[in-house]
């Protein structure tokens, strides 16, 4: 069994190497006139547009590290006293960990059933397969914020207020729909004799799709479980409102109460901000290249 | 071990594997399906249901079924919902042409072979991962009127800014573009950089040997090429801007003066601060109608899916 699947193996869609191609044969040839853009044209947008984006990064972790008064462009002297500040006084360790325990809920959750429901979409064919689809591409029209109030009775009548299960159940469900279809492009993309090879070497529908398919869905299921995530780390209106309990808020309404006061301390919002934006960025960073990938092979196409 | 089992019982097989063949897609999609269910149609139809009553928590006495009178009161006595709808298609407008721009603009440069070219990506994708409420927070430190950005460009003899660009009704709308911009370029760079992965390299070669310049390239193969994407992702992005609420409740509340109030917005005020949920669930519903009718006839002018090379 393993031999025949070692064999397959190579026909599948390479991974993050299309991205990059080979360094080689990028200079090759004169007759590349695509590929060879004078230099400037690359580098003078790239660092204007940098620029844009970098600055409003720095004047963030500026004013969360320099001394409250200080009007110094440089970031030192540095101090923790914004953070240590937001941190314990502000509650922001529990903000953290609260959104922490929502988003890998929510991620966790999202995967799951993006996975069942992308795997039926992909291998099967069935009745109401049409209108699964189009209520899954009618449900991106849905504005989440308008419907915070049928939701909100939901949840009080299953005494789910104040509950993270609450929030968890409502970051899932709005992520799905986009999950589901990315999910159904990544699996449509495994070529479906790989899976016909294990069941013919004896293994269970549900055993050939754990052992062939899931692994070369790494670079979807990445970029589907981050995408969860992040959403659910950077939302904010459901938070908002299904929690009322300061000890059960998220960072994003924390960050909300720091803009609302009455006179907003800018060091503490700064700090704020920067215990929000590490981990999604952080995050970002590593997943960036098995997002583009994910996209052109799931999403564009599927 | 499976392999000793599939031979000594091969008939069995494919019997277990197909054992509810009919039942599986069904049962694959039953979280889904229930979940959505549940927390999207469930909820829809009692917006809709909702937007049929007086239903008002802090006039329980006038509470009961109304008809049509909320959609009567929208179309004839609202200013507020005619000019929330202005700014809306104005926010919509503006941010999705611009980030369209710039974001193809954006993915052609990082497309390119360059020193430093996983870093930059890296680097000018970043915002796409940030929050409204982030962006917000952040903007709000940049523009802020006594140590902003602005106080070190006075300082420096460039202007003079005496109140927050966010509080002066000619510059707020800029303000709030330009940090929606900030995080909301990467989202199309990064789709249109991932649809430029999939053009054939041939294709570039071919039209170079035939003597076409970059722009012709660009015009003749590129765009069409991305076509599809676009129509898509100019779609999702203006369904989203439009519906989201985050950066300008917390950017700008709405204001000053309201000039920065969305139809969601709007809604969102009329339902949880004003108590109104009768009314908000018939904004709701108009605004749900107007977005999948613009979003039809956008897929129809657009061609969406269409012949073309």
């Amino acid at each position: 069994m393993t031999a025949a699947l070692a064999e397959k193996t190579p026909a599948t869609p390479p991974p993050a190497a299309e991205v990059t191609p080979p360094a080689g044969n990028r200079r090759r040839g004169r007759e590349r006139s695509y590929d060879d853009v004078p230099r400037w044209q690359i580098y003078v947008p790239l660092g204007v547009y940098l620029l844009f984006t970098l600055i409003p990064f720095y004047w963030m972790f500026l004013f969360a590290v320099r001394p409250a008064g200080s009007t110094s462009l440089a970031p030192w002297p540095m101090t923790g006293e914004h953070f240590e500040k937001v941190w314990t006084e502000r509650s922001f360790a529990v903000f953290f960990q609260n959104s922490m325990i929502v988003g890998i809920a929510t991620l966790i959750a999202t995967t799951l059933v993006a996975l069942a429901g992308g795997y039926a979409l992909a291998r099967f064919d069935f009745k109401i397969k049409g209108a699964f689809m189009l209520a899954l591409l009618c449900s991106q029209f849905i504005p989440g914020a308008l419907m915070l109030v049928p939701l909100f009775e939901i949840f009080k009548n299953l005494q789910m207020i104040n509950s993270l299960g609450s929030v968890v159940i409502a970051e899932t469900v709005f992520q799905l729909p986009l999950s589901i279809i990315l999910i159904s492009g990544f699996i449509k993309n495994v070529p479906v004799t790989l899976e016909e090879a294990a069941w013919v070497d004896g293994c269970s529908r549900f055993r050939a799709f754990c052992a062939v398919v899931l692994p070369l869905l790494r670079p979807g299921l990445i970029a589907v479980g981050s995408f969860a995530f992040v959403h659910s780390w950077n939302h904010f209106l459901f938070a908002l409102m299904f929690l009322s309990e300061q000890d059960k808020q998220t960072i994003p309404v924390g960050l909300n109460t720091l803009i609302g006061a009455d006179s907003v301390d800018l060091g503490a919002l700064a700090a704020g901000g920067v215990i929000a934006a590490v981990p999604v960025v952080i995050i970002f960073a590593f997943i960036q290249k098995w997002l583009i990938t994910g996209f052109s092979a799931g999403a564009v196409k599927g | 071990m499976a392999q000793a089992a599939a031979v000594a019982k091969p008939p069995k097989v494919p019997r277990r594997r197909s054992a509810n063949p009919r039942k599986l897609p069904y049962l694959l999609i039953a979280p889904a399906g229930l979940l959505m269910v549940g927390f999207i149609a469930y909820p829809v139809l009692s917006v809709f249901y909702y937007s049929l009553q007086n239903y008002n928590v802090t006039k329980p006495w006038r509470n009961g079924f109304a008809g049509f009178d909320n959609y009567t009161k929208i179309f004839t006595d609202d200013d507020q919902f005619w000019s929330t709808l202005g700014f809306s298609a104005q926010w919509v407008v503006t941010q999705v042409s611009l980030q369209l721009v710039l974001g193809l603009a954006l993915a052609l440069i990082v497309n390119q072979s360059f020193v430093g070219r996983g870093i930059s990506r890296a680097m000018v994708f970043s915002p796409w991962a940030v929050s409204g409420v982030l962006t917000s927070t952040i903007w709000i430190l940049l523009y802020n009127s006594s140590t902003g950005f602005s106080r070190y460009l006075a300082d420096a003899g460039i202007g003079d800014y005496g109140t927050s660009v966010l509080s002066d009704t000619g510059t707020v709308f800029w303000a709030a573009t330009v940090s929606e911009l900030w995080r909301g370029v990467p989202f199309f760079a990064i789709l249109i950089l991932a649809d430029l992965q999939s053009v054939s390299k041939e294709l570039y070669e071919a039209a170079s040997v035939d003597g076409a310049g970059r722009i012709r390239q660009f015009v003749h193969i590129t765009l069409p090429h991305l076509r599809d994407a676009i129509i898509l992702s100019t779609l999702l992005r203006a369904v989203w801007e439009f519906n989201n609420v985050d950066l300008l409740y917390t950017l700008t509340g709405g204001g000053p003066a309201g000039v920065t109030t969305t139809l969601p917005l709007y809604v969102a005020n009329t339902g949880i601060e004003g108590h109104d949920f009768g009314y908000a669930s018939a904004l709701t519903t108009v605004a749900f109608v107007i977005l999948l009718f613009c979003s039809i006839v956008y897929l129809r002018l657009s061609k969406f899916g269409g012949d073309h090379k």
